[in-house]
This record gives structure tokens, C-alpha cells and sequence, in this order.
């Protein structure tokens, strides 16, 4: 996943007009937006403790397919990081105190990144029983 | 029990060390309280009144002698308040006065330290170890395949089940094979680690709910179809707390192997529509009573998504379930018991006849196995001068020597509080019972009153209105007498010290619950709640009996209820029966006639007791 430090570094407006995005409200159904040419959609943190975005990121890589990017905004903490790749963020958009060398860090200590996880998730769908046993 | 892989260790230690790193960046400033606390709860880590509690889990109760020792070690070395600490907290205690009983005598707040407490969802807690010292312990932990993952936390908790599950004499299936594929499949589940609340779910594979699954997010009941297949029959939106609800069903039938798609749906619809506005507010039981059909309709049209388009990634093989199946085999026992029992009834009657405590033993804390050869014991954690469910670093050693010797080395923490021998051999109880005798471990009072459940309370939880402790132990206290036990008979009694109803108080025969009253303590009484059990009947939250009652008027209010029922009682009917049958109105009418006026408050008034 990428890890964009702060707003400074986001896509700028004009670069925004090239690229089609979609912002989705965390309460927003996914289902209920026209993905058609969409090259990334924005889907919103509004406190970490919300985890209602994970589960719009997977529908919309799982369930709906979504090929583009899928961006994390909000109060994106370097903690959750791992959870929001394996469940379909490809882009976060870290929050401003956000020190992006721990980002990595703790990202790459994640547990399941060493040993490997225990359940199928939107990147890796195949549960640990079954690709152990592959 | 479940044989840790590899990967299962490695997991786990992955685990610890992830969070060693976040409470080094937190002591160093680099993480801030609010953003650590989430992680540190997920692992199991509470700050409390005095001091930090961690929650252990024990998933579906099942613990290894060499478990129960490390257990130990970190009540002895790590349980451990300073004498400072530990004497403020006790004079802090100490100012919110004795409960004063009728009689003259009174009961204090005595805190006890070196310690761990068998919690009503199967865990194992502690009440003084130093976060500073937090990652240490689950190092500890993780060395015997034990963590605190996700037993805090608005995530999946530790999936509880019968204290019996494998052993039972009315098994249906073992639901210990299910419990541990969806401990794997919820554990850091990825998006499901920011639910709207905790989320809590119980199996029970049994004719007997013994797991209370009524009372749970998620209640799953094992069972055959007409085509004899074997599934589950799935409730979802029970819980305790300000709202008390019992489980509805969503799914007569859903095939064995389809539990984590269907979970996924449950989930997965709860993360999405969950109440976040108000804390409050926001279990699934919440949203089930708001939505009702619509939420049983959006979860099967989730489902029915995860099997048709997602494939069924979750669906359990054939392969898996033999897999962690295999670990759940009864245990090779030591000796040959085949013919046990026909040898052992004669002997057993025989010793009984001739001690009649032994006798009140096997009566109580005895049960039938599903190997007639075999019996489940409990060992008595509720005993006067320790709080219940409390176990010291002694006798969690003494009780992985019992496991060893007795019952190939496994225990099971109950949700009563106690501690569960489950491979026993039917001539190996008479020995059993001098042992446990020697450790003070065998009080016969299993299921009776003291075999009571409370919570920690005020004491120790910073979010108790009031203490339990003290409260359990004048109850305990003023009931000492077997004979009079024995008398009284089944009762469920329960205590919790605030409305999180930690000590399930909603589910008990007797309901006490600690309510704030102009800043001082008071106790709601509640009659006529059930846990699903066969004793007790369907699941349903107790009822209020009046008013709250002060804390010195609670001991006397539990003896007008008791006496009630010795008095309209017919034959041997329990408690409970006698409740239904003639209805809660004699009890009210007793229990409030307990009240103290203003003038007895001041002098305890003798001819109560």
C-alpha cells in the first residue's frame, strides 16, 4: 500500500480533473454509486475508531470490482494501516502528525506479514487453511 | 484441547511483539493515550480504578495444566501492587465504609492481591499488574500458546461454550471444533476491528443450552436437520446490559461448514448499519430491534453474495474440520477404565454412606460424563474469605497438579466462575476429593446459593457503581450452614456491581445490581431471570422486585426471598419452579417488607435474623 504523508503531497486539484474520483461519505452504500470510468474512489476515516470504511473498501474491491485506487482519508493512523490494505485500500492518505518511517515500520510488523493471516480478506481471498494446505 | 501449529506460535508471538512496540511508543510519546488505548484493549488491557486489569483469553474455557502454572506464575510475580499502591487503594476502599449486617456484625472491603479471577465469559483476568510490566506478560503468555487478543475492544471477543462441550451426556456435536475455527477466522480480522461495539458469541452442541447463547450477539446452537445433516441454528441480537434482550433466531438451519460465511454476513451488515452516534446504543442487539425483518433480510442478501459472487471463501473443508477435530479426541487416560464404573459405584456408595461430606460432594459438584467411566468435576472457587471465582497463585498450582493427575492434564474455566476437572475417572473420585478437600477446593456447594457469580465490582472496576465483593461475601457468610444449603437447594445468584452486568446479573434466579444513589451505594434486586438453561428455563432478563435497597438491607432482603420459598415451596421444587408457579407478588412483598426503616437502620433489629 502507499503511504501518502500528508495532504500537501495528495493528488492536486488540477491533477484531480485527470484522474476520475469518486468521495464516498463512510455512510455511503457503495452499491449505490455508478463506478463507470471511476479511477479511484475516496473513502473517509472520520474518526479511526470508525471502522465503517473498511467494509465500504472491500465491497467495492470484492464485491463490486472495483479495479481503481481506493484511497484512505481522514484520521488515517499509522496503526490501522494494515488493515486497511488487506482489506482493499491500495492508497493512505496518513494524517498529518503521522510519521511516515514508524508507518512503515509498524506496517511491516503487522502479524500477519511475517507468519501470514488467518482469514481471507479483499487482497488475499483464500483463508490460511486453504493455501497452507496448497 | 487445540494443538497450537507453528504458525499458531508464531502468530501469537508476532502478536506480543507488535505490542511490545506500541506500549514502547506510547510510554515514549510517541503514541498518544486515546490512539494506544484501542490496541492495548485489544490485546486485553484495561486501566482500572488502581490499577491496570488484563484480561487472558481462554477460548471456550479450555486450559492445560502447564497453562493453569503459568497462570500462576504471573499472579505470583506479576499481581503485585506496591505496598503504597496497594495500602491507598485499600484506605480509598476503606472510606466508602463496612456494609454493616443485622446481628452486629459487618463486612469490609478487603483487597486481595496475587491473584486471578474465572470471569462469566470463560477468561481468566488480573487485577495489579503494571502496564509496565504489560509486555512481559504476554510474552509469558505467548510461551503457552495463550494471549489476550481481541478480549477487549469494540471487535469479535473470545467465543465461549459449554463447560461440558465434548464431554456432555446430551452432546449433540462437540461444538469445540467450531469454537476454534472461528476463533482463527475472527482473530485480527481485518475489517472487522473497528465495529460500533463488542461482539460476543456463544455455541452451545448440547440438548442443554449450558452456554447461555440466548444471551449472546451471536447464539449458535448445534442440531440435526430432518436429513440428519448437522448445522447450526443461529441467534443473533441478544445481550445484557441497560437493555436487556434475548437472542432472536435468524436461521433454523445453516449447513456446518457454511458458519464463517454466515458470521461474515452477520458482521459484516452490523459494521456497516451499527448505531456509532451513541455507545450506548450500539450493539447488534440494537439494530436488530430497530430493523428486525430488514436486518434479517439484509444478512441473508450478504450471504447469499459471499457464497455466489465471493465463491465462499470461508466455507469450512473437510479437510480443516479433521483437522483441528483431531485435537479434541478424548484423552488416552492412564490406566484402564473400561469396567471402572460398575467398580467404582459399589465403592463409591459404600465411602459415601460412611462420610457424608463426601456424599454431599459427589451430589453437588459431581456430573455425569458421556463415558460412563468418566465424570466432570468441579473444583469450588466460592469459598468465604475469597472473592468468588478468585484463585490464588497456590491454588492455580495446585490446580494444574489436580488437571495432571486426575484429568490428563486439562481444566476448564466455567461461566460460573469455577474450575472444571472434565476426564475424571469414576474410582479415581474418592482420592480426587481428599485432594481437593486438602486444598480447599471441594466445598460440595456447586449450584447451591454460594456457588454464586459476581463480578469484581466497585473494589477493583472503575466503572462499578458499587462494590460486589463485600456484598457476596455477607450473603456467603451468613450462609455457612450445609444443611440449610442443601435445604434452599438450585439458585442462581448473581451480582454485578454496574449495568455492563459483567456478573449476568439480568440471567439470575436472584438478580443484585449496584446502582448509583446520591453518590453512595445502592442495589436493585431483581427476581425471575433465566440463562437458557433446562433448570431455569427459557432465557429471560430478571425483574426489578421495588426500589434499591442500601447495601446493609441486601443480606436481609436474600433471606426473605429464601424463606418465601422454603414456605410456599411444594415437594422439591427449586427456587426458580417455585418463582414461576405461584408468581413474583409473595416475594416482592417480602423482600421490600425487609426494607429497614429509618429507625431500625439505627438499631439492627435482632429478631430479623
Amino acid at each position: 500500500m502507499k503511504l501518502i504523508a500528508n495532504l500537501s503531497d495528495q493528488t492536486s486539484a488540477s491533477a484531480l480533473n485527470d484522474v476520475k474520483t469518486v468521495v464516498l461519505a463512510n455512510d455511503a452504500d457503495p452499491h449505490g454509486v455508478s463506478l463507470d470510468g471511476v479511477q479511484r474512489i475516496d473513502l473517509n476515516f472520520p474518526k479511526f475508531t470508525d471502522g465503517r470504511a473498511f467494509s465500504q473498501a472491500f465491497l467495492l474491491r470484492r464485491r463490486l470490482e472495483f479495479k481503481g485506487e481506493i484511497r484512505a482519508t481522514g484520521d488515517v493512523l499509522v496503526d490501522q494501516l494494515a488493515q486497511m490494505e488487506r482489506s482493499g485500500f491500495d492508497v493512505a492518505v496518513l494524517r498529518g502528525d503521522q510519521d511516515l518511517g514508524i508507518a512503515q515500520k509498524v506496517l511491516a510488523a503487522y502479524p500477519g506479514y511475517g507468519v501470514g493471516k488467518y482469514q481471507g480478506d479483499a487482497v488475499t481471498i483464500a483463508p490460511h487453511f486453504i493455501t497452507r494446505a496448497a | 484441547m487445540y494443538q497450537y501449529t507453528e504458525f499458531d506460535r508464531q502468530f501469537v508471538k508476532a502478536r506480543a511483539n507488535q505490542y511490545r512496540d506500541q506500549l514502547t511508543r506510547w510510554q515514549n510519546g510517541q503514541l498518544p493515550e486515546e490512539e494506544f488505548r484501542p490496541l492495548r484493549l485489544q490485546n486485553g488491557w484495561y486501566v482500572q480504578r488502581y490499577a491496570p486489569m488484563l484480561r487472558v483469553a481462554v477460548p471456550y474455557g479450555e486450559v492445560s495444566s502447564a497453562q493453569l502454572r503459568v497462570l500462576a506464575t504471573i499472579a505470583r510475580e506479576y499481581d503485585q501492587p506496591t505496598p503504597a499502591l496497594l495500602a491507598d487503594a485499600q484506605a480509598t476502599q476503606d472510606k466508602l465504609g463496612p456494609v454493616l449486617l443485622t446481628g452486629g456484625k459487618s463486612v469490609h472491603t478487603h483487597l486481595t492481591k496475587g491473584y486471578a479471577h474465572f470471569t462469566t465469559r470463560q477468561n481468566v483476568q488480573y487485577n495489579w499488574i503494571p502496564l509496565d510490566k504489560s509486555a512481559d506478560v504476554m510474552d509469558l503468555l505467548a510461551s503457552v500458546d495463550m494471549h489476550g487478543i481481541q478480549t477487549s475492544g469494540n471487535c469479535i471477543r473470545n467465543i465461549t461454550s459449554d463447560e461440558r462441550a465434548g464431554i456432555a451426556v446430551d452432546e449433540i456435536a462437540d461444538p469445540r471444533p467450531f469454537g476454534e475455527i472461528m476463533r482463527q477466522w475472527s482473530t485480527l480480522h481485518p475489517e472487522f476491528a473497528f465495529l460500533p461495539r463488542k461482539f460476543k458469541i456463544a455455541i452451545s452442541g448440547a440438548t442443554e443450552d449450558r452456554a447461555a447463547i440466548g444471551w449472546h450477539d451471536v447464539g449458535l446452537q448445534m442440531l440435526h436437520n430432518a436429513e440428519g445433516e448437522l448445522g447450526f441454528k443461529v441467534l443473533v441480537g441478544g445481550g445484557m446490559g441497560r437493555t436487556p434482550v434475548i437472542a432472536s433466531v435468524i436461521r433454523e438451519f445453516l449447513p456446518w461448514h457454511q458458519i464463517m460465511n454466515y458470521l461474515e454476513a452477520i458482521v459484516r451488515v452490523y459494521n456497516r448499519y451499527g448505531r456509532r452516534d451513541n455507545i450506548y446504543k450500539a450493539r447488534i442487539k440494537i439494530l436488530v430491534k430497530a430493523e428486525g425483518q430488514k436486518y434479517f433480510d439484509d444478512v441473508e442478501a450478504e450471504y447469499k453474495q459471499i457464497i455466489e459472487h465471493d465463491g465462499g471463501p470461508h466455507t469450512i473443508t473437510q479437510a480443516e474440520y479433521d483437522r483441528v477435530a483431531a485435537c479434541f479426541v478424548p484423552p488416552v487416560l492412564h490406566a484402564e477404565t473400561a469396567g471402572a464404573h460398575a467398580r467404582s459405584d459399589a465403592q463409591l456408595h459404600a465411602t459415601a454412606a460412611e462420610n457424608i461430606q463426601f456424599a454431599r460432594w459427589l451430589q453437588q459438584n459431581v456430573a455425569p460424563h458421556r463415558n460412563p467411566d468418566l465424570r466432570a468435576v468441579t473444583l469450588s472457587f466460592k469459598r468465604l474469605g475469597q472473592a468468588p471465582g478468585d484463585a490464588t497463585a497456590d491454588q492455580l498450582d495446585i490446580a494444574a497438579d489436580l488437571a495432571d493427575t486426575f484429568s490428563a492434564g486439562e481444566a476448564r474455566v466455567s461461566h460460573e466462575q469455577n474450575l472444571i476437572l472434565p476426564w475424571v475417572r469414576a474410582d479415581e473420585l474418592h482420592a480426587l476429593w481428599l485432594a481437593a478437600r486438602a486444598a480447599g477446593l471441594a466445598k460440595a456447594n456447586i449450584h447451591l446459593l454460594t456457588d454464586m457469580i459476581a463480578c469484581p465490582g466497585g473494589d477493583f472496576c472503575s466503572l462499578a457503581n458499587a462494590r460486589s465483593l463485600p456484598i457476596a461475601e455477607a450473603i456467603t457468610e451468613r450462609y455457612q450452614d450445609f444443611d440449610e444449603l442443601h435445604d434452599i437447594g438450585e439458585v442462581d445468584l448473581h451480582i454485578s456491581g454496574c449495568i455492563n452486568s459483567c456478573g449476568h446479573h439480568h440471567s439470575g434466579h436472584i438478580g443484585i445490581l449496584g446502582v448509583d444513589k446520591d453518590g453512595k451505594e445502592w442495589y436493585q434486586v431483581s427476581l425471575g431471570g433465566s440463562d437458557g438453561s433446562l433448570l431455569s428455563g427459557p432465557a429471560v432478563p430478571g425483574k426489578a422486585v421495588g426500589p434499591s435497597f442500601s447495601a446493609a438491607e441486601v443480606p436481609d432482603v436474600i433471606e426473605a426471598l429464601l424463606q418465601t420459598y422454603r414456605l410456599q415451596r411444594e415437594g422439591r421444587e427449586t427456587f426458580i419452579s417455585t418463582l414461576r408457579r405461584v408468581g413474583p407478588e409473595p416475594f416482592k412483598l417480602a423482600a421490600n417488607s425487609a426494607r429497614f426503616s429509618v429507625a431500625r437502620a439505627d438499631t439492627a433489629d435482632a429478631s430479623l435474623s
